[in-house]
């Protein structure tokens, strides 16, 4: 697969809802790769789980795997843990093959869904399990141990038995008891989403902040975008054992390869279009509702199998809702509002724009995000408005 | 609130009413007039109601009781050594390799022993390990040997094998219900935090399963001790058990007092024990969440 070239950057697009802002780390030189994998496909029975999975995850990264559910993406993390055999490919682990080399002296911890907290231990019994071969003294494990549980914030939670804990303190003693043996790569089976919605988005923060202080390379495994687009580096998006896309979230979310990426990804208007005419750095699409448009060739996807020919995309957020009397910034399409939900800091408008009916005889309907400012009207279902957008936010999906 | 569990513990009452009345019934009673004649006086023909200690007194100043008592502890005990450690292979086996559409299969085939009676399963040990018995007649047959073999039966080894293959099933399924209960993921962390799996099976399988094996051991161990049928048939009366000797003071010797006060005391040491051993084992059967 090619791996779009981040050219042009658009400004970083907020993800939906009120996830913490990422702040992109600091470029360094070219980090050395800590996990490759060339070629991997993995077979159970007649099912085919992996379809070639070539995948360069860097030294320090914060990786994240997303998908649906059985789109491969534990069955991924769980060959570099050494769980799963694999059918063909390689898995190498800081310049290793790990042929032959089974889960328990695999250079990777991993915090299970579940978290498999061993239930006969204590909480420090299960953060030093893995000490029992270090040659270190008692006091300087137990010391270890109690360091590893101050990172997670469960100082003197030592002497507690493990069934007494609740579900986020069982994640963190999880969290602990991998990192406490200073892996060099550790996994994450979708580790918060046993946890409440709240507590998730703290936990969100506290794991960003741990990798960063401890500079280990991190492979979470998720199903939720939100939480792939705010936590990672870089995310490999996965359907059907394949890879479709990987990139950074920003790249990701503005510029996905595919419609399905951006279906999985947020939400994507779509709207129908013909291609008219091409250079080498743009493609001049007709879409009905929105003229005639230039499409820079980064924003250029794919289509999928099965998909009703080429397509014009664009984010919620893209777009704007114009008062009565304003003037617009970018070009400008009336419609009528369909629905409005307000979600307290947004409201979501979905518009039947003029003119969508062209090709299929539809009139299409497009959502549209507003931050909610103070002062401002909220219009009603059925008004008539002017909705203002910009060449460069669409996406071409041909 | 206080009349809706009036009405609840009521209900409950009525629901357990007939076993409760059956075990008081056969249970209770039997037991608490076996601890009542332990203390009566034996006068020959009858049995003098009048309190007394001259029975314990006399059953533990006697050297066979306590030769038998200690032979029916050691051959209990090496019963539920052999039985527990043979089944735990087959109660692993179940539990982590048989495929669980299968368990239903197997877990009847284990059941097979108990479509039998007892009695016949102890004789048919007797007609495997006689003296033309089946072992003795083949052996013979292939020429292995002229004369058969004297020592299958008749000895402590012949009912430690009967009592073991009759009890196997008692231990296997506790054993398989605890295995069963231990989620998978936490073999996975044991493997992930550096253990091979051999060092993951002793320090998080056989810990979680130490439930399972704690149960098997008492019903293994309890009802082997006063175990009557196995050592008259299979150890021919030369090698008497606790349950031997009291059967022989109640019935032959018609001293129900002293047989009373007999069973009373192997009673004691029994439970004794058994509270030792779940002791030993408290911190392997804590309350897990």
């Amino acid at each position: 697969m090619t791996i779009p070239q981040p050219s042009a950057r658009v400004a970083p697009a907020s993800a939906a809802g009120a996830a913490p802002a990422r702040r992109p780390r600091p470029d360094q030189a070219p980090r050395r790769p800590m996990i490759e994998c060339r070629g991997l496909h993995k077979y159970y029975g007649d099912y085919h789980a992996l379809r070639g999975i070539d995948l360069t995850i860097r030294e320090g990264e914060f990786f994240s795997l997303l998908g649906p559910s059985g789109c491969g993406k534990t069955t991924l993390l769980r060959t570099i843990a050494g769980f799963e055999d694999i059918s063909s490919g390689v898995v190498m682990i800081d310049g290793r093959d790990m042929r032959n080399v089974p889960a328990n002296v695999r250079p990777t911890n991993m915090v299970f869904q579940s978290y498999a907290i061993f239930p006969h231990l204590t909480v420090a019994e299960n953060v030093g399990f893995g000490l029992r071969r270090d040659p270190r003294s008692r006091v300087e494990k137990a010391a270890a141990v109690e360091e590893a549980l101050g990172m997670v914030g469960l100082t003197g939670f030592g002497g507690r038995a493990a069934h007494a804990l609740s579900g986020g303190q069982r994640q963190r003693v999880a969290l602990a008891r991998a990192l406490i043996l200073k892996p060099k790569v550790l996994l994450l089976d979708e580790p918060l989403s046993a946890l409440d919605r709240k507590m998730r988005e703290q936990m969100q923060v506290e794991l960003i902040k741990l990798q960063r202080q401890v500079g280990i390379t991190f492979v979470l495994v998720t199903h939720d975008q939100e939480e792939a687009l705010v936590m990672s580096d870089r995310i490999a998006v996965m359907f059907e054992g394949e890879i479709a896309q990987l990139d950074g979230p920003e790249a990701l979310y503005a510029r996905p390869a595919s419609r399905k990426v951006a279906d999985f990804i947020g939400v994507m208007n779509f709207l129908p279009a013909r291609i008219m005419s091409e250079t080498h750095d743009h493609v001049t699409v007709a879409a009905p509702g929105l003229g005639t448009v230039d499409i820079p060739a980064a924003n250029v996807s794919r289509v999928d199998a099965g998909d009703a020919g080429p397509s014009i995309g664009f984010r919620p957020e893209a777009a704007t809702l114009l008062g009565a009397g304003a003037t617009a910034a970018g070009r400008v399409t009336e419609g009528v509002i369909d629905e409005v939900v307000y979600y307290g800091d947004m409201t979501y408008y979905d518009v039947i724009m003029d003119g969508t009916d062209a090709y299929d005889g539809i009139p299409h309907e497009v959502r549209i995000s507003m931050r909610n400012v103070f002062g401002r009207e909220v219009p009603d279902v059925g008004t008539r408005t002017r909705v203002s957008w910009s060449p460069g936010s669409l996406v071409l999906f041909r | 609130m206080a009349t809706a569990q009036g009405a609840g513990a009521g209900q409950g009452l009525r629901l357990i009413a007939p076993p409760l009345l059956y075990a008081i019934l056969m249970l209770a009673i039997p037991l608490l007039t076996i601890l009542a004649y332990s203390f009566f006086r034996d006068d020959y023909l009858t049995v003098v109601r009048e309190f007394t200690l001259d029975n314990y007194r006399a059953v533990w100043a006697d050297p066979i009781f306590r030769a038998i008592l200690l032979r029916s502890l050691a051959v209990a005990g090496l019963v539920t050594l052999t039985t527990v450690l043979l089944a735990f292979p087959v109660a692993y086996f179940l539990s982590f390799v048989v495929p669980p559409q299968r368990k239903a299969l197997w877990l009847l085939l284990i059941t097979i022993p108990f479509w039998t009676s007892y009695l016949i399963r102890v004789f048919l040990w007797k007609v495997i390990l006689g003296y033309n018995g089946v072992v003795n007649s083949g052996l013979k047959s292939l020429g292995v040997i002229d004369q058969p073999l004297q020592f299958l039966l008749y000895n402590t080894g012949s009912i430690v094998m009967t009592l073991s293959h009759a009890y196997a099933p008692f231990a296997i399924l506790p054993i398989y219900v605890a295995l069963e209960k231990i989620d998978r993921s936490l073999l996975e962390a044991g493997r992930d935090l550096g253990e091979s799996r051999a060092m993951t099976f002793w320090r998080v399988t056989l810990p979680l399963a130490m439930p399972g094996v704690v149960a098997a051991v008492l019903i293994v161990f309890i009802p082997t001790i006063g175990d009557y049928v196995t050592p008259t048939v299979i150890g021919g009366g030369k090698i008497p058990m606790v349950a031997n000797m009291i059967q022989a003071q109640m019935l032959d010797i018609d001293n129900k007092p002293l047989g009373s006060a007999i069973a009373i005391s192997s009673m004691a040491v029994v439970t004794a024990l058994s509270l030792l051993f779940l002791l030993l084992n408290r911190r392997f059967l804590r309350v897990r969440a």
